[in-house]
């Protein structure tokens, strides 16, 4: 009778084979080559590791799609609202697969708001906007100690102007990996 | 006509404040530039160029980079709206003992009052700066007083002698020995953005620079006795409340919860903060005892609450909240948790203070897309914009209630800007290194000289 230590090894295992096969399939992704292991493998040994690297570039913290590219990490919002544009669904939910595929992985949500209106109440409004990626996130199925948010209103804005244009570049949500 | 002269007066005072302002201080020190004069028929005043008498040639020469205290008690009174100091070239004499007033000089020039003085050296080190105050037409002296200062003592000697003569005509207490707090801002939004917390003279003038960090500082405000601040500062990456010595060594990281830890302001007898955590889930108002560091909060509400300021009185706290769907000011009484809404006019009402009255408010206003300070009287619930600016923020008011000091931008420059409690003085601070923004005027403080 197999130990339930030795089991649940043998499915990971099993599961990771699944993801470097699923990955090796679409060709262009850079996969590292992993050393092949000379000495007979201890049950535990191989697990986890090989599905890094399909997932974020060498730096290991810039998220990259199938192909290799950089997924977009800002995502943008109306004056004074805090409800996600219908068009970065779709990008948000490769961050959620991304961290569900990477559970080592966390991810900080920075709030932002343009200069319009009081600064502690922009603090307040950019933690709204960065707690609703953090839902959209969590109700995708990724685990919620993974995700921190943090606001900073209007202090640091992506564009010192004060046009509509640097007013639109401001208001937005921006994910950071670590 | 009228205009005319209005416009002549005001281009002087330009010239007078870019006079005063030269490179003579700290570079980060603003620059003051009187842009309305405020009442119809202001007080006439001459404040006559003191004597200055200081033989020892160090003294002579720190004192050249000193503006006369004259200069320096004509600008308060010029910057309160309330008093039109004459011109020294207008004088017929500059006397500065008591035996050379000749009041019939003074009536001719349809001077109310007349200030004179003298600086004297009494060591190498100090020297005696003393004035006296006469009413004109009364040609009688109302006050006089000597003060005994070391040369960093100058400025500190000249506003308490504004402010005494400012009390002794109004009834009203002098502000001018007052500070002012703000941040200033350097690159913000690049990889060197610079920000520094900054306390100066009301008149912009000897600004210090109080914490310095490349992450944001913003919400400083005062403790009642003047010797400690509190802000929030982003130094760890977040946002967390800081508690900091004026003058001394102390600093401490107050609170550091998850989420926002904002809008740290003093209550009246310096005993307690009230603060804004989302440590919950949501921005909540809470009061933290400073003895004992705990915390009681306040509302309890799926919506922003924040900016919490408190009643002089100590018993109630104004606040921002969207509960309504817009944000607007509330105010809850700390004894029973009750809740009532103040503002009802406009979409977006925010960062309420009340004045020393407790029965005016004023708090950013949105009127057509533009951000005003305005100011509402609580009992008759009507409105009055007291700014014409755009993206106005921040007011903060003078310890005597006369004067407020906002936040705003001009020539897509954050700057400060100061209006009279009744609209009609406004005066500019811009910084020549920087954004400036996050006014808090400080309490009365202590005497510095004696």
């Amino acid at each position: 009778m197999l130990s339930s230590n030795r089991l649940s090894g043998l499915i990971a295992l099993l599961l990771a084979a699944i993801v470097i096969g699923g990955c090796s399939s679409t060709a262009t992704a850079p996969v590292e080559q992993q050393e092949p292991v000379s000495e007979p493998p201890v049950a535990a040994a191989p697990v986890a590791e090989p599905e890094e690297p399909s997932d974020f570039a060498d730096d290991g913290v810039t998220p990259i799609d199938a192909n290799g590219r950089p997924l977009s990490r800002s995502f943008y919002f109306g004056y004074d609202t805090a409800v996600l544009n219908p068009a970065d669904l779709a990008a948000l939910e490769m961050h959620a697969q991304i961290l569900r595929r990477n559970a080592d992985k966390s991810v900080v949500i920075e709030g932002h708001c343009d200069e319009r209106g009081t600064r502690e109440y922009n603090l307040a409004l950019g933690e709204r906007r960065a707690e609703v990626v953090k839902s959209f996130l969590t109700s995708a199925g990724v685990r919620s100690r993974q995700i921190e948010t943090v606001s900073f209103g209007e202090e640091t804005p992506a564009d010192p102007g004060h046009t509509e244009s640097a007013w639109a570049l401001n208001r937005r949500a921006v994910l950071s990996y670590r | 006509m009228q205009r005319i002269r209005a416009l002549i007066k005001t281009a002087s005072w330009v010239l007078f404040a870019m006079m005063l302002a030269p490179g003579v201080h700290a570079a980060n020190s603003l620059d003051t530039i009187i842009i309305d004069r405020g009442v119809d028929e202001p007080i006439r005043i001459a404040v006559v160029p003191f004597a200055i008498d200081v033989n020892s040639a160090a003294a002579a020469v720190e004192l050249n980079d000193l503006p006369n205290p004259s200069d320096i008690i004509a600008f308060d009174l010029a910057r309160s709206g309330q008093f039109d100091p004459m011109p020294r070239e207008n004088m017929l004499s500059y006397p500065s003992q008591s035996q050379d007033v000749f009041f019939r000089d003074w009536r001719i020039l349809k001077t109310a009052y007349l200030v004179i003085g003298r600086v004297e050296a009494v060591q190498s080190d100090s020297m005696r700066m003393s004035f006296e105050l006469y009413d004109v037409a009364g040609r009688r002296q109302i006050r006089s007083k000597e003060y005994l200062i070391a040369i960093d003592q100058w400025r500190d000697a000249a506003h308490q002698i504004a402010d005494i003569v400012y009390a002794e005509i109004t009834g009203v207490r002098g502000a001018f020995s007052s500070k002012i707090m703000y941040v200033l801002a350097q690159n913000s939004g690049t990889p060197q953005a610079r920000y520094r917390l900054e306390i100066a003279d009301a008149d912009g003038q000897r600004a210090r620079t109080l914490f310095s960090s490349p992450q944001p500082i913003l919400s400083a405000s005062w403790a009642p006795d003047g010797n400690r601040v509190a802000y929030v500062s982003f130094e760890t990456g977040r946002p967390s409340i800081i508690l900091q010595d004026v003058d001394g060594p102390y600093r401490e990281q107050l609170t550091s919860f998850r989420g926002i830890n904002g809008s740290p302001v003093f209550s009246p007898d310096g005993q307690e903060l009230a603060m804004v955590l989302s440590r919950d889930g949501d921005p909540e108002i809470f009061i933290m005892n400073l003895a004992t560091r705990k915390l009681r909060r306040i509302t309890r509400h799926r919506s922003i609450d924040t900016e919490p300021s408190w009643a002089p009185d100590g018993e109630r706290l104004i606040f921002t909240s969207d509960r309504g769907g817009r944000p607007q000011i509330y105010q809850v009484e700390l004894a029973t948790n009750f809740i009532e809404r103040l503002t009802f006019v406009g979409d977006y009402n925010a960062r309420a203070r009340l004045l020393p009255d407790g029965e005016h408010l004023v708090f950013v206003h949105r009127r057509e897309g533009v951000f005003h300070i305005a100011w509402q009287d609580l009992q008759r619930d009507n409105i009055l914009v007291l700014t014409e600016t755009n993206l106005d923020e921040s007011p903060s008011l003078s310890p005597n209630g006369s004067m407020l000091i906002y936040a705003t931008q001009y020539r897509g420059r954050g700057i400060l800007s100061v209006v009279s409690i009744d609209g009609r003085v406004k005066y500019r601070l811009p910084s020549s290194v920087g954004d400036v923004r996050e006014p808090a005027w400080s309490p009365f403080l202590n005497n510095v000289v004696d």
